[in-house]
């Protein structure tokens, strides 16, 4: 009992103090993000264009393709039921705001989560084993305003950016896989798809992604930061970093969707 | 003639604790400027803890440490990256950034901490590069260098700034005697040239013989003598003796204590 009461208590407090380092962590950021540039302090321009390449450009072909064969299974998958009814018009309503209020950008996200996710935790990890984040600290810079400010803002850029061009991409799925397979007529198929979808769905769709693209890449940097002893323990927190990451943007998804559900 | 001015890092009762347990214990030294101030000791008493709180990358439980008469512990942080920018360090591993060139590395202070035009802070890496021997090699990454080029690359990278006092942590572990040598012979050159502060931490007798103007000499977080190399050679004290005569420690001797110390029978 007296065991387990013993270990409930560290647990707790091992909560708490992660949870008091990600609050630094993310003041910390918004510190070097917001403030310090007002203040004449400078922000990585160049790095951050050159992390939004990195983050948005380079994924766009995996992330395009996914996105398209998932329009055209969730077309198929709709036509199951739809066909039933004769309402295989309707394929272009569900296709359209399943992908645009919810598909699009959570798959974003999840791709992003295994892409870049991933490799900021390894990054950073390495840097720190390898003293490099010493290193920056004793020539006087920053770690967080040289490393951390210039990822988070190319992410906070790349996954709306991206959110938007899947969640096209995905409508054509559904659309070439309805047109051409099913025979439906393209015309009524777009007009269809248009009067189905508000500009409240873009918001939803928006909104989510930009939370999914902070919780990236704050796991990612968490992680990284927490790495100790050497090669091993970068594999183990960039391992716990996409498990977290993961688990946390299913957490933000349902949040927002209730919000908007009731909003 | 022992004016405060001619003393560049002064530490007064230092303690450092990792949780619960004190590393380094009252801990009292100068260090006089230009001078080479070698730290001496054997494994795990406590040398990269001191240069990391010399360097301030660690918070000391207690004590004080001042660079050029300010105490580097109680700054704020804006005025400590005023004092880094006078200080420069080689790393144990080196702690090239891997992503970025030798020149890039180099440059780095250069191009965050001045407003040079990108011509000039060329030159100056160029410069810097040559003095370590490693002109030619700009446009290489970390990872196509020797360990002993990294060392060399590391020293480049911290001379960037032209800084007043370098630190450097084991600049020849690892590396074969002439590259050591070679090593040694740089950390001199430096000091002679630019009339730099150097501490050194090491356990290498050889190259203290050849660079230290004083040395400190630690054990188990506690300082056992300070000095002059010839002061050390001379000393009474049986840890330095030893150390010094490359003895080992003493075996414990009884084979029945190491009996009971294995098995935990009598
Ligand atoms: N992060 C840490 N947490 C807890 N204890 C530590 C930590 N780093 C070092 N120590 C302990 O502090 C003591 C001194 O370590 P330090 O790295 O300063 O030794 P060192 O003199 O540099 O040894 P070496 O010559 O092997 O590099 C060691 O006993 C070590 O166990
Ligand atoms: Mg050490």
């Amino acid at each position: 009992m007296q065991r387990y009461l013993g270990w409930l208590g560290r647990i707790t407090l091992n909560a708490l103090f992660a949870l008091g380092r990600v609050c630094v962590l993310i003041a910390d950021t918004f510190h070097w993000l917001l403030l310090a540039p007002i203040r004449g302090q400078g922000l990585r321009v160049r790095s951050t264009v050159e992390h939004f390449v990195e983050y948005g450009v380079h994924s766009l072909p995996i992330v395009s393709l996914i996105c398209f064969l998932v329009g055209a299974i969730m077309a198929m998958q709709a036509s199951y039921q739809l066909a039933r009814f004769g309402a295989t018009i309707f394929i272009a309503n569900l296709v359209g705001v399943a992908a645009i209020r919810e598909m699009a950008p959570l798959l974003t996200a999840v791709l992003i989560t295994g892409r870049s996710g991933s490799a900021i935790a390894a990054e950073i990890g390495t840097m720190k084993v390898s003293e490099e984040i010493d290193a920056l600290k004793v020539m006087g810079l920053n770690p967080t305003k040289f490393l951390v400010v210039p990822k988070f803002l190319g992410m906070l850029l790349a996954v709306p950016c991206l959110t938007i061009l899947s969640t096209f991409i995905m409508i054509a799925g559904g659309y070439c896989l309805t047109t051409g397979v099913l025979g439906i007529d393209s015309e009524r198929y777009i007009e269809q798809t248009s009067k189905a979808l508000v500009m409240k769905d873009l918001v939803t769709g928006l909104t989510k992604s930009v939370f999914f693209a902070i919780v990236i890449c704050l796991v990612g940097v968490y992680r990284g930061f927490q790495v100790e002893g050497g090669a091993e323990g970068v594999g183990r927190q960039t391992t716990s970093s996409v498990v977290t990451s993961l688990f946390l943007i299913i957490v933000v998804d349902l949040v927002f969707t209730t919000i908007f559900y009731f909003a | 003639m022992d004016r405060t001015e001619d003393y560049i890092i002064e530490v007064r009762d230092l303690t450092v604790k990792y949780g619960d347990r004190a590393v380094l214990e009252g801990i009292n030294f100068k260090v006089r400027r230009g001078e080479t101030f070698v730290i001496l000791g054997g494994s795990g008493c406590g040398k990269s803890t001191l240069l990391r709180n010399l360097v301030g990358l660690m918070r000391p439980y207690s004590g004080q440490i001042l660079i050029n008469g300010q105490d580097f512990t109680a700054m704020s942080d804006e005025r400590r990256v005023e004092a880094r920018k006078r200080m420069g360090m080689c790393f144990q591993g080196s702690a090239l950034f891997n992503s970025m060139t030798l020149a890039d590395n180099v440059a780095l202070p250069l191009r965050e901490h001045t407003r040079l035009n990108e011509s000039t802070i060329e030159i100056m890496t160029k410069i810097k590069l040559e003095l370590v021997g490693l002109s030619g090699y700009e446009d290489f990454l970390p990872a196509e260098l020797s360990g002993g080029m990294k060392k060399r690359a590391g020293l480049a990278r911290a001379m960037a700034m032209d800084p007043e006092v370098i630190f450097y942590d084991e600049p020849s572990a690892g590396l074969d005697p002439i590259v050591a040598a070679g090593l040694d012979t740089l950390i001199r050159k430096m000091q002679n040239t630019f009339n730099l502060t150097s501490v050194v931490v090491t356990h290498e007798l050889a190259s203290v013989r050849l660079i230290a103007d004083v040395v400190c000499m630690l054990k188990s977080g506690r300082i056992v003598e300070l000095g002059t190399i010839a002061q050390l050679e001379a000393s009474e004290n049986p840890f330095v003796r030893q150390f010094f005569e490359r003895r080992p420690e003493d075996e414990g001797g009884q084979s029945s204590e190491y009996i009971h110390a294995v098995t935990g029978l009598e």
